[in-house]
């Protein structure tokens, strides 16, 4: 057994079976491999010299969509505006959503239906706020022309609660970022705080954006959505920061840009794996996950990714930024690598 | 030496096999005992809002006698573990899971209260908007009992009745159920009268008088928000959220033992003890578990699987940077501690602020978070590390290319 396991490891030059050369095998093995990965690990890629690139690519994703808020906003669904929504099942496989929207139009509503295919022979019905007995009449009355329907699912949000949710959500954003800033000033700094967080307000300003951008309907779970990118976003900056520090500890005479250089690079490998598993998670749930959840997964897929870049591309650069700004000598430092 | 090797060797697989045993044995009653939330078995969310109008003000008051008609309604369904309860001042949230027909429910919830008296032949004599009031209290023996107080008309009413019904019951009905059947035992004909007799205790008698109060002078309920699944919708975004979140998770099973080999294998089984301990806590504090709840779950297992490759990375430095093994192990987990804490106790507070500001699906999406978060660092810290030391100790596998250096 000890020799088939010695055999397994044979990869170098080892020959010997007894477990005593076995461990200092184990020690030669690294000074062996130290050469070439030595070289690996010194290795710094230059992310922070190329950060005005970055700051580029952020802001093309950014000015479009801070200018398609201003201009059209969210689509926002029931939860926040109030109103009804249908999903039904219908019998028939011939029914298609023009059918279903002219049937729900006969059966005159204030404000314009929108119908929605999202499965086959099911189908998403939007309207303004309904009582129970104008819910009731209208199935009734899609029964007669569609042919026997199911309701799937059925909801209804007044108007005034819609209100309440928005607030709650920017509420529990300001404070979720708040509390996060307080935690990172008394573990890091504050200019590791303040970067962390404008990455993170960068990562939501991101996915707000695309989903308004192709006017992707917003519930209530793009709320949750929104903050558990929060969470993430802040998780994986804190990772790289965590290595900055312990860095720029050991090595206390590495500049700025190097500190950060090396840093980055070290936790590179990590950054990208981590955020691979939960791209896997997350793809799957979006391919196989239905539709309920759909819009949920699909805001965290974007934030998660995002989440990856901008700890790299944005939280570092911007603390680098702040560093410089309060260094006397920032001048010269940032002429050196340009 | 020998011996030593082995020991550790032992312990490790017996570790393991013990958490394979768990998961295969553990997983379907474990799963069994968490309750689902409504939207993966069907059910309904529904939050009324107490309107004040001048005949029935909405004071904290009537509020807690509508919540009362409504658990006394919902009791009828016979459901389990139905969830009834008052919001701020004057909001009543009622969730029902398991619902067969859940527009039905809510149409049976959502109705106004209606108070009868009815004869002992079946027919209502008098109604519930005659009742001035109704006060629980005890009697000079300690008897608790029920005060009623008609208003003149329905003194009137009830001075009739009483008199022509002496020595029979007149059953007092609530939205058509029986709430309570008291004999008459003399005519009462001043418009006060005394239910006693058959209540155990004071409460019981307040809960009736609560209940009473509330049917006669109903206050106004609004439904300002309501979701109803249907059992299909349930089953299937159930089965649809199970599948997708096992293909994720083999996923991130495969890619750990491919990127990391051997220590991806320890990290593997570090996840199913992962798995089996988040669900665990879940089934044990009776947390429900939603829709957004599983896509947490899931996403926690990313997050879990953040902590060993943390550690796995930091073994690696070591091992590059000349470290034996030993060393590196322990070198890299001792590291990569607190970055582990610092990373996941800054998501723990988004996971709280969600928790204290979200409501329903949202809130069970932030305990399966939370939960997922503690059992992560729990899990990578401890299990992970012994593991890992277990195996580096028993000095049988010293490739160290199979620790991925």
């Amino acid at each position: 057994m000890k020799q088939k396991g010695s055999n397994k490891g044979n990869g170098k030059k080892i020959t010997s079976v007894s477990t005593e050369e076995q461990n200092l095998q184990g020690f030669s093995n690294a000074e062996v491999i130290k050469d070439q990965p030595a070289l690996k690990s010194e290795r710094a890629i230059n992310f922070a010299g190329r950060r005005k690139i970055w700051y580029l690519i952020s802001l093309i994703f950014i000015i479009p969509g801070i200018i398609s808020l201003a201009v059209q906003g969210l689509n926002l669904g029931i939860d926040f505006t109030g109103g009804s929504l249908l999903h039904i099942k219908v019998a028939s496989q011939t029914v298609d959503s023009s059918q279903v929207l002219t049937a729900v139009e006969s059966f005159g509503l204030e404000k314009a239906p929108v119908v929605q295919s999202s499965e086959q022979q099911e189908f998403i019905i939007r309207t303004e706020e309904l009582s129970q007995e104008r819910v009731d009449g209208l199935v009734v009355s899609l029964q007669e022309k569609l042919g026997a329907i199911e309701v799937l699912r059925h909801e209804n949000v007044g108007a005034v609660f819609g209100k309440e949710l928005a607030q709650k959500a920017f509420l529990a954003l300001g404070i979720a970022s708040l509390l996060m800033l307080l935690y990172i000033t008394v573990r890091f700094e504050f200019k590791f705080g303040v970067a962390a967080v404008l990455a993170l307000l960068h990562d939501i300003l991101v996915v707000v954006g695309i989903f308004s951008i192709f006017q992707i309907e917003v519930d209530g779970s793009f709320v949750a959505a929104v903050l558990t990118i929060l969470g993430y976003s802040i998780n994986d900056t804190i990772v790289i920061f965590d290595r900055i520090r312990e860095n720029s500890r050991n090595y206390p005479k590495w500049d700025v840009l190097h500190l950060v250089n090396r840093s980055l690079t070290q936790t590179l490998a990590r950054s990208i794996n981590t955020v691979l598993t939960v791209v896997f998670c997350l793809v799957a749930l979006l391919v196989f996950g239905g539709t309920t959840i759909k819009v949920f997964t699909l805001a965290l897929l974007i934030g998660v990714s995002f989440g990856c870049y901008s700890s790299i591309c944005v939280a570092s650069p911007l603390w680098i930024e702040m560093v410089l700004m309060g260094k006397a000598g920032a001048r010269k430092i940032s002429t050196n690598i340009r | 030496m020998h011996k030593g090797n082995t020991q550790y060797l032992v312990l490790a697989v017996v570790t393991i096999l013990i958490v394979v045993a768990g998961a295969v044995f553990g997983f379907k009653p474990i799963t069994q005992h968490i309750n689902l939330g409504l939207d993966l078995q069907g059910g309904i969310h529904a939050v009324l809002e107490a309107v004040d109008s001048p005949e029935a003000p909405a004071t904290p008051e009537a509020v807690k006698g509508a919540l009362g008609v409504i658990r006394n309604r919902v009791d009828q369904l016979g459901l389990k573990e139905p969830i009834i309860q008052l919001e701020g001042n004057n909001r009543i949230i009622v969730q029902l899971a398991g619902v067969q027909d859940p527009e039905e429910a809510v149409r049976l919830i959502g109705k106004t209260a209606m108070l009868e008296f009815k004869n002992p032949q079946g027919e209502t004599v008098l109604l519930g908007k005659d009742l001035k009031d109704a006060q629980a209290a005890l009697n000079q023996s300690g008897e608790a009992e029920v005060h009623l107080a008609f208003n003149a008309q329905g003194a009137e009413t009830f001075g009739k009745i009483t008199t022509q019904y002496v020595g029979q019951p007149i059953g007092i009905f609530l939205d058509g159920n029986l709430l309570t059947n008291p004999r008459v035992e003399t005519p009462i004909l001043n418009g006060e009268a005394v239910i006693h007799g058959g209540y155990q205790s004071l409460e019981e008698a307040e809960n009736d008088a609560i209940l009473l109060r509330s049917g006669s002078l109903p206050v106004k309920l609004e439904m300002i928000e309501k979701r109803t699944v249907g059992p299909v919708l349930g089953e299937e975004s159930l089965h649809k959220s199970y599948q997708a979140g096992l293909i994720g998770i083999v996923a991130i099973l495969i890619f750990m033992i491919g990127y990391y080999r051997l220590p991806g294998i320890l990290a593997d089984f570090s996840l199913v003890l992962y798995g089996l301990l988040v669900l665990g806590i879940l089934a044990f504090f009776g947390a429900t578990l939603t829709l957004p709840g599983i896509a947490g779950f899931i996403l926690s297992i990313g997050m879990a699987v953040d902590a060993n490759i943390i550690i796995y990375e930091r073994v690696k430095e070591e091992l590059r940077s000349g470290k034996t093994l030993m060393s590196a192990i322990d070198a890299g987990f001792s590291r990569a501690f607190w970055t582990i804490f610092d990373s996941n106790l800054t998501t723990l507070i988004g996971a709280g602020v969600l928790w204290y500001f979200g409501s329903g699906p949202i809130k069970g999406f932030a305990v399966t978070l939370g939960i997922g978060i503690l059992c992560s660092m729990f899990t990578a810290i401890t299990f992970t590390r012994f593991l890992l030391r277990s195996i580096g100790r028993s000095r049988l596998i010293t490739n160290l290319k199979l620790y991925g250096a």
